[in-house]
């Protein structure tokens, strides 16, 4: 994993925690683990056993899980015709030098013309990467300022702000609902995007997250921003954001899936198609009507594949984001 | 003062009145880092709570008309047949959630934490893909993967069980497939999570401690009681807690898996979906504030038995 740090900073300053908590040290280690010593002979067959054992149950765990989302891969690309005839990808007859071959038919987009002309797909998709794009970049910038606030500076009310935040941390979002809703109706935001984004704006969890990072910024280095004259926003800027960059990334992955998958409040508070996000616009299409089915599985194909790039790009930080807080403690 | 010493310190440097400056943003800056994040989270997020409290005890028609009711809401949900059902099927499913999610996560993440395991990262990437897929598309998913006839998980389990499961096998229409359908779902989506929980904290057990074990002439089995178990003991607990808080708060999964509904004979009626069926459906805020903190004491008191029964709490004073 690259280190995190602006030009101006030495790499050793970089918030460690994260990097260590990811860096596979099995993979790395592995040779130190006790269980590869070296053993008697008696040992060596059964061992050999027990290995394949785990590669087996690994893999039929492996072929379990991924199945789903191979068929719904299949599913999406077969034709309306072989929707219900293959179990998964449609396959055509090959003859080859004598030999009979089941060969891949070519991908066909008519699940996707029957997705586009079922519902304004192109339309949810926008709105839900405006919404959960505003989400992260509002829930970043005000958790992380906070966070470092309640990390690095002693000011009064300071236990007080802490303590209110994990009393709520208890409470379920669900007991909100309703005064929130009576909220945004006072507001006059029903059926707006500020409606559906102000109450998602502060992310508690996100505080904690970045004043866990925050914390282990070595104070001589904002010692010494300061002596050269920084102000504290620029040291938060230039220093503290720049430092946390695998927090950062964390952080906005897990933010980015919450507001993508966010469900239960868009459904209270949208009630116009031009609003509805993913989740809402494409649970329009779910009911017994199996004729869909190929278009509402390319709906959900192209709702996930966001979220699987996203992830395959900040894999490292996500994991180390999501694990450092309950490993540590 | 402040402003007038920022626009001089630009015009006649004078070192003193910058290190003034300096001071004084010093001593705000927290205040105004706080500040905004402060003013969104009383506004809607602890106001809405205390808001909560005082609407539970009104009858309301929709945001505008309220009833003062006093404890009435309460006293209702305790002879409230429907609401009887939601808690118990929630419950049910809380259950079997916990109780097959976090022991498959604990095996597979063992598996994988075998130092010789080639493809870690491949593996750890097919388990925990579901979760990044989120609840709500895995609904939508699963909704057609459970269809009789053409669906996956029928197709699959008639190859293997023929007499067992008809390619007609109803799973959403049949009030009696649909919990196990919903666990199953559940157990999809939520393993891979609470395995990289577990796999991070095997991994981080400490080193020596195996080969002190060793010294002592423990097995392998014996070194997984002593050390990795206690090693992991404080996630375990957090993931145990999270598990349950969050399968307490089941909505999506139903409410998309069942068509937008409770299901036959509200099979898949859960908690939060009575609460958004009264609040925002009946328009009767009050009776969901209550049926919210009904749920929000019943999860409080859930996570402290268990952490009483796992003794978490003891743990903080060794």
């Amino acid at each position: 994993m690259k280190e995190p740090t602006s030009p101006t900073l030495p790499a050793v300053y970089s918030v460690n925690a994260q990097d260590a908590a990811i860096k596979e040290p099995s993979i790395t280690s592995g040779q130190q683990h006790p269980s590869d010593t070296p053993r008697q002979d008696s040992g060596r067959v059964g061992e050999g056993l027990l290995r394949v054992l785990v590669y087996v149950l690994l893999c039929l765990a492996a072929v379990l899980m991924l199945m789903p989302l191979v068929w719904l891969v299949a599913a999406t690309t077969k034709n309306s015709d072989d929707l219900l005839h293959y179990t998964f990808f449609a396959t055509r007859p090959v003859s080859l030098f004598g030999h009979n071959f089941a060969l891949l038919k070519p991908f066909s987009v008519d699940n996707f013309k029957a997705l586009f002309a079922a519902i304004p797909f192109g339309r949810y998709m926008l709105n839900s990467v405006f919404i959960s794009c505003t989400t992260v970049i509002i829930q970043l910038f005000f958790s992380s300022l906070a966070g470092f606030a309640l990390a690095k500076y002693e000011f009064r009310g300071k236990k007080l702000i802490i303590l209110l935040m994990l009393a709520t941390v208890m409470i379920p979002t669900q007991v909100t609902m309703a005064p929130l809703y009576e909220l945004i109706y006072r507001m006059g935001l029903v059926n707006t995007y500020p409606g559906l984004l102000i109450p998602s704006a502060v992310s508690v969890f996100g505080i904690f997250l970045f004043r866990q990072a925050i914390l282990q910024v070595p104070d001589e280095l904002l010692h010494a921003a300061r002596i050269d004259g920084c102000s504290e926003f620029r040291i938060y800027r230039d220093i503290v954001m720049p430092v946390s960059r695998p927090m950062v990334g964390a952080f906005c992955l897990i933010s980015f899936m919450g507001a993508w998958n966010n469900f239960l409040w868009p459904q209270i508070i949208l009630h116009s198609n031009e609003h509805f996000t993913l989740p809402i616009g494409l649970n329009t299409l779910v009911g017994p009507q199996s004729q869909l089915y190929g278009a509402l599985m390319a709906g959900t194909f192209l709702s996930i594949l966001p979220v699987i790039v996203l992830f395959l790009l900040l894999q490292k930080e996500f994991i180390a984001g999501l694990t450092s807080g309950a490993v540590k403690g | 003062m402040t402003t007038t010493t920022l626009e001089h310190s630009a015009v006649e440097p004078s070192a003193q009145r910058a290190s003034q400056w300096h001071r004084v943003q010093h001593r705000l800056a927290p205040y105004l880092f706080v500040s905004p994040f402060l003013i969104l989270f009383v506004l809607f997020g602890a106001w809405p709570i205390i808001k909560s409290l005082v609407l539970s005890t009104y009858t309301t028609n929709g945001p505008k008309d309220a009833v003062y009711v006093g404890a009435k809401n309460f006293q209702f949900l305790l002879s409230d047949a429907d609401f009887h059902v939601a808690v118990k099927n929630t419950a049910v499913f809380a259950f079997w959630s916990v109780v097959l999610q976090l022991p498959t996560a604990l095996g597979l993440a063992i598996l994988l934490s075998q130092p010789w395991v080639r493809g870690r990262a491949l593996f750890r990437l097919a388990f925990f893909a579901p979760y990044l897929v989120g609840s709500v598309f895995v609904a939508v998913l699963f909704n057609v993967l459970f269809q009789p006839q053409y669906g996956l998980i029928n197709t699959v389990l008639h190859f293997l069980l023929p007499s067992h499961f008809p390619l007609d096998y109803k799973w959403l229409e049949d009030a009696s497939h649909v919990m196990p359908a919903l666990v199953l779902a559940g157990l999809w989506l939520y393993v891979g999570l609470h395995m990289i929980y577990l796999l991070a904290a095997i991994q981080a057990v400490d080193k020596d401690l195996y080969e002190a074990a060793q010294v002592d002439g423990a097995n392998t089995r014996q070194q997984f009681w002593a050390v990795t178990l206690p090693g992991i003991r404080p996630v375990a607990i957090f993931v145990l807690l999270t598990s349950t808080i969050g399968s307490f708060q089941l909505f999506d999964l139903p409410y998309i898996l069942l068509n937008n509904g409770p299901g036959p004979n509200q099979s898949g009626l859960t908690i939060v979906m009575y609460l958004y069926n009264t609040g925002f459906v009946t328009g009767d805020l009050g009776y969901a504030s209550a049926v919210g903190w009904t749920l929000a004491l019943g999860v409080l008191l859930i996570s402290l038995i268990q952490l009483r029964v796992t003794g978490a709490f003891k743990g903080e004073n060794e």
